[in-house]
């Protein structure tokens, strides 16, 4: 099931294209990682979601339905610009950005009194923002993003200004927010987390997607196809390497145990038949593939459409 | 609608409650309430000690004819030189020591010694009695009847009379009018300015501390800068209604205290530095001063004070949409204070031409310049409070009215559309260029 469907936006900033026939679905309950280099159009559509800005041209569906102003109370943001009003308590505070957000005044307070419990940070109720360290500002505002409960949350690079400890447990209420059946938009540089959290993304680069889809689907697409392979003692190298379908690229002699990468050179040959090809020359301990990281996949991508357009302007 | 309650309300609380609203609420009316009886409270408690005057008349004409006031005596010295006195004075009862020479009629010369500075009522009043008597001297030398020279002395009185709508007559006074559309004029233009920079303000505070994003996440940017023009709004009535009450409180408490014989309590009030130089005065003409004050009643009584008040309150609320909204624009365009100035330039020059031409305004209420000045909306609030005390014909009201509504909605919305961009852009230097691209982006 798809919660959220954008279709053919564009927009513009008089000269400057922000964004260019960008579409994107989010699937319900999916987390879905928008990514891009800074500048490439990512905070323009996210603002777009948000109605904090109209697209030029182009359609925004919210279960289904056209996006309207009401669905606002159904969507939680953290913008990467986030703040408090310095000299306002904490407590009143939340409660009046969370009544924004249309919660009733004891709805809000209850609500408040539970996330600050849960986070342990009750005694700050009183005080003033200005008193508090950046991370704990964060928090705050992490917890009025998601105190109403919002159906879609989008969050734009949430861990900047997290120690590693906070920006662990952000992650894990994340995840349990997807557990609880909510769908978040993530925006983030951060490729690590991107495949710790992420199922499905969609990069943009110079105000157009670029490349989109199931992060898994996406992997094998860009796989070099080398596998990682680990034999006992008595490996025998020289017959392994007579090969031709197949290019040892790396191996590596321990006291126990031969480690092996192979580049597989006929793309026609399965995973079982790579297998039991090595098992002649020796007992395989450990086999797998080694799928690209995000983040080569991230500069690789980028840095060919960069280059396209470059040839493309001369 | 809901949201801009929501809005409203915090702008208003969090202002109404910070100190220095609290401050400024508390020391305005002092200041005022001082400014109108303390010179009162003065004139009554330093004059309490009667001052005694030391005379050596060495002339012999005026012996026991300087009269003694309720703060004044003198005592006459039979003694031809001060130089007894001039060791031993600071030891001695007197206040100073009055000088009169021989040859007074003809050098017209006499002199006060003192180890400190006389005062003025006592000078004055010394030199009155003392010229008085010279010149009725000089007037029986020349064989002049006094009474013949007091008939032919004019004193001219001109009274202005005011024929209202239904043809009664009322006595005005072009002078106070002048002060009252002036204090007017100034108080608009000093309210317009304050609440002004105090939305300009808000606005800035709202981007540095990058929680602006958080909040229109939540509600339409009009919204919420409308939320905090109107809750600004809303402190400025608060503070000038506290300040008026408060004023009128204080001023009434303290006479009570002050003066409790005074069963002139209110006619008191508006006058009191006129008062307490009639007291000052005493003796001289003291049935003029009061003859004086009880007309300066009659006439500040006259002015249509409903119309004034609520024309102020007209011309306050829409100068500030007016120029609230701009000063809203300009916050949203800046990224700090230090930025606003050189779009401050054009909101700024109105304002101060405005106040500029109030001098010109009040000497011609009805002239060229008033006229256009109080129709143009920009200059129109000052203008116009300028000159309702003077009476304005009605079209002229209802226009300028009418005028400063649409040129507000269309600030309003002019100003909108800065708002909305400029809010979400942080680190730019914006230019005038850049602000005429703005208010083509679609929404």
């Amino acid at each position: 099931m798809e919660i959220f469907r954008a279709e053919n936006i564009y927009k513009s900033y008089a000269a400057h294209n922000a964004l260019q026939d960008v579409s994107i679905s989010v699937k319900q309950g999916s987390v879905f990682g928008l990514l891009g280099p800074n500048g490439a159009g990512k905070t323009s559509l996210i603002r777009i979601i948000n109605q904090i800005t109209a697209p030029d041209k182009g359609e925004l569906f919210f279960n289904g339905k056209k996006l309207k102003p009401e669905h606002i109370s159904k969507i939680g943001y953290l913008p990467e610009e986030r703040g408090l009003y310095k000299k306002m308590e904490v407590g009143e505070q939340a409660v009046y950005l969370a009544r924004l957000k249309g919660l009733s005044k004891i709805d809000a307070t209850k609500k408040l009194k539970y996330w600050f419990e849960k986070f342990d940070i009750l005694s700050w109720w009183n005080k003033k923002v200005e008193e508090l360290s950046k991370g704990m500002q964060q928090k705050i505002q992490f917890i009025v993003t998601v105190l109403h409960e919002p159906e879609l949350l989008i969050f734009d690079e949430p861990f900047s200004g997290f120690d590693p400890i906070n920006t662990n447990l952000l992650k894990q209420e994340i995840l349990k927010l997807k557990d609880n059946g909510a769908t978040i938009i993530f925006s983030t540089h951060n490729m690590e987390s991107v495949e710790e959290l992420c199922d499905d993304i969609a990069l943009i680069n110079a105000s157009k997607k670029i490349l989109s889809g199931n992060i898994q689907d996406i992997k094998a697409k860009f796989s070099t196809n080398s596998f990682n392979m680990e034999f006992s003692k008595g490996f025998n190298i020289l017959e392994a390497s007579i090969g031709h379908q197949y290019k040892i690229i790396d191996h590596l002699k321990n006291e126990q145990t031969e480690r092996l990468k192979v580049k597989l050179l006929d793309t026609s040959l399965s995973t079982n038949n790579l297998i039991s090809h090595f098992m002649q020359f020796g007992a395989i301990l450990n086999f797998n593939e080694e799928l690209p990281k995000m983040n080569e996949i991230f500069i690789k991508v980028v840095e060919d459409t960069n280059a396209e357009n470059l040839s493309k302007d001369e | 609608m809901n949201k801009i309650l929501l809005i409203l309300k915090r702008e208003y609380l969090t202002r109404v409650k910070k100190k220095s609203f609290i401050i400024m609420t508390i020391v305005g009316p002092i200041l005022m309430a001082s400014i109108m009886i303390v010179p009162s409270i003065l004139a009554k408690y330093d004059n309490k000690n009667q001052k005694i005057i030391a005379v050596i008349d060495n002339s012999t004409i005026f012996k026991n004819s300087i009269p003694n006031t309720k703060f004044i005596k003198f005592e006459y010295i039979n003694e031809t030189s001060i130089t007894k006195f001039q060791k031993t004075f600071s030891e001695s009862e007197y206040h100073a020591l009055l000088f009169i020479p021989k040859n007074i009629t003809s050098s017209e010369r006499i002199q006060i010694y003192s180890n400190k500075q006389p005062d003025m009522d006592v000078k004055l009043h010394i030199i009155n009695t003392i010229e008085d008597n010279l010149e009725k001297i000089k007037l029986i030398k020349k064989n002049i009847d006094v009474e013949t020279l007091k008939s032919v002395i004019i004193n001219l009185r001109l009274d202005t009379i005011k024929w209202t709508e239904d043809g009664k007559e009322e006595k005005t006074s072009t002078e106070i009018t002048m002060v009252i559309g002036m204090m007017l004029g100034i108080l608009i233009y000093f309210f317009i300015f304050m609440y002004g920079s105090q939305v300009m303000r808000g606005v800035i505070e709202e981007k540095t501390s990058r929680i602006v994003e958080v909040i229109i996440s939540s509600v339409k940017p009009f919204h919420l800068m409308m939320g905090k023009i109107i809750g600004i709004a809303l402190v400025g009535l608060t503070q000038f209604v506290l300040w008026i009450i408060l004023t009128f409180a204080i001023v009434s408490v303290s006479q009570a205290v002050f003066f409790p014989e005074a069963n002139i309590l209110q006619q008191n009030q508006p006058t009191s530095i006129l008062e307490s130089g009639a007291e000052n005065l005493d003796n001289v003409g003291k049935d003029v001063q009061v003859e004086k004050i009880k007309d300066l009643f009659s006439i500040v009584k006259s002015y249509g004070w409903t119309v004034i008040i609520l024309s102020f309150f007209f011309y306050f609320i829409a100068g500030y949409l007016l120029y609230g909204s701009l000063f809203a624009a300009i916050g949203s365009a800046v990224d700090s204070e230090a930025d606003t100035q050189q779009f401050m330039m054009p909101i700024t020059v109105p304002l101060i031409l405005a106040l500029v031409m109030a001098q010109s305004i009040i000497s011609n209420p009805d002239g060229q310049i008033a006229f256009w000045g109080s129709i143009i909306p920009f200059t129109s609030p000052i203008v116009m409070m300028i000159r309702i005390p003077f009476g304005v014909p009605y079209w002229e009201v209802a226009l300028s009215m009418s005028l400063l509504v649409i040129t507000f909605i269309a600030s309003t919305m002019f100003a909108a559309k800065i708002y909305r961009v400029g809010i979400l852009m942080y680190g730019k230097k914006v230019s005038y260029k850049e602000l005429w691209k703005w208010l083509k982006y679609k929404g």
